[in-house]
């Protein structure tokens, strides 16, 4: 399969198999209007089998939720056909308005209008709790 | 003329909704100037003068909102509010966060009562005053905690090195929790944890706070084996909706039944603590026992509650001028 190459834009590599339709949601990359590729289960000898996400245009974008789902992914942002930078990417310490809180006891799923602000409870069990309620939210 | 967005700036409260909000040196703070209102109410009765608590309950507890409320008159301010939220706008499909900003105007601190947890966080995000949770859900009800601390406290001259145990359902029991993070903070600490294999404490707050705090502790089904060592008595009450079928339910209710019987082998200095209502893990007789220290939490949570409003409202202590 081939897609070809962008001149300017973004491509975020070696995304965990099967996430890249996880992220493009979480992204609302739904709402661009430039050339968009989704590759899933494409073969790779890092890690057997990986998706792709390519973007056509430098457009903004939140690297905390990037970050979030995957931090091992790789970022590279293309200028004149190059890879001009690769951004490193690290599990956001707080993440905003993305998740939804699982308990049905907490304020969240009543109150409108309220943004959800998870903070990140445990690194190696990349465990996430929420501010208003303490539930701790895994993936 | 301020508008409202410059008030809020410029108010920036301070808010309590859960006993980890509070340093351990507030904290004794906050009992010093309690036990000082105790011993001389009299000079405190017109330090909240012309002061207004919001007491709003959006779920009814009669006895937390007359303590708040009783708190506030003591004070010699005033008090407006509701008892349950039948009576507030929210039944108009107002947001929590617009009730509050709005009740805001009108009172310089809020005790704030909600069924949701997490509700205070969301009450606080336009709010002009500051805010005391007093209870949000199985969440976090941080003035029962300062009731407890102080008490023990009264009882035995210090908050560290104790032996505390914790009998009943360890699992859902919020008061329970909040003590037991409050405790770690000190030094020297030893926690028994008696409860059925159902009701254990949850792993997080072993794995988490009381592991990260290195202090010992045992867990254990019987008060027997433990009532000998320990400085504290926590009781709670075992409810019945927690159990599977009536069988377990009456075998475990009346294992946990604290009564003189068991007593007998306890330390003379114990206090026996319980949040309060109690329905029968702890027997009538036990109450005219010199160890029986749930009425003195009652007592001392209003005067906490006292403290704690004054910290918030920034109100200096007449006695230290
Ligand atoms: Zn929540």
């Amino acid at each position: 399969m081939d897609v070809s190459k962008i001149e300017e834009g973004l491509v975020l590599d070696h995304i965990k198999a099967g996430m890249a339709l996880k992220i493009y949601e979480s992204l609302k990359l739904d709402l661009l209007d430039c050339p968009l590729a989704i590759l899933t289960n494409v073969d790779s000898k890092l890690m057997g089998k990986k998706d792709i996400l390519k973007i056509g245009a430098l457009v903004p974008i939140d690297l905390a939720v990037l970050g979030f789902w995957d931090e091992h992914m790789t970022l590279n942002i293309i200028r004149d056909g190059e890879v001009a930078e690769k951004v490193q990417l690290e599990k956001p310490s707080e993440i905003r308005g993305l998740l939804e809180c699982k308990n049905p006891r907490c304020i969240t799923g009543q109150e409108r209008a309220i943004e959800s602000i998870f903070y990140l409870a445990d690194r190696e069990k990349d465990t996430y709790r929420c501010a208003y309620c303490d539930s701790m939210w895994e993936k | 003329m301020m508008t409202q967005n410059e008030m809020l700036e410029k108010a920036n409260p301070r808010h309590v909704f859960d006993i980890g909000d509070l340093s351990v040196e507030e904290i004794d703070d906050l009992i010093s100037l309690a036990e000082s209102i105790m011993e001389k109410p009299d000079a405190y009765e017109e330090v909240a003068k012309g002061k207004k608590l919001g007491s709003l309950f959006f779920e009814p507890s009669t006895r937390t909102r007359l303590s708040f409320e009783a708190a506030m008159l003591d004070l010699g301010g005033n008090v407006l509010g509701f008892a349950s939220s039948d009576s507030s706008s929210t039944t108009k499909g107002e947001s929590l966060s617009d009730t509050i900003q709005v009740v805001s105007n009108y009172v310089d601190i809020i005790a704030m009562r909600h069924p949701k947890e997490g509700a205070p966080l969301a009450a606080a995000r336009r709010c002009l005053v500051p805010i005391i949770n007093a209870g949000d859900g199985g969440h976090n009800h941080p003035t029962q905690t300062l009731a407890d601390l102080i008490t023990i406290k009264e009882r035995k001259g210090r908050l560290d090195k104790l032996t505390v145990g914790f009998c009943g359902d360890l699992t859902f029991g919020r008061t329970v929790h909040s003590l037991v993070n409050a405790l770690c903070r000190y030094e020297g600490m030893n926690f028994a944890f008696i409860s059925p294999p159902e009701l254990r404490l949850p792993d997080y707050l072993k794995e988490g706070v009381l592991a990260r705090s290195g202090h010992p502790y045992m867990e254990t089904g019987s008060i027997e084996e433990v009532i000998p060592s320990l400085d504290i008595l926590y009781m709670t009450r075992v409810q019945k909706e927690r159990f599977f079928n009536e069988a377990d339910y009456v075998r475990l209710r009346d294992t946990y039944i604290l009564d003189l019987d068991k007593l007998h082998f306890a330390k003379r200095d114990l206090a026996i603590l319980h949040p309060l209502p109690r329905v029968n893990e702890i027997a009538v007789e036990v109450d005219d026992d010199p160890r029986a220290a749930y009425f003195d939490q009652v007592h001392h949570g209003k005067f906490m509650r006292m403290a704690l409003m004054m910290k918030l409202m920034g109100l200096e202590d007449p006695l230290k001028k």
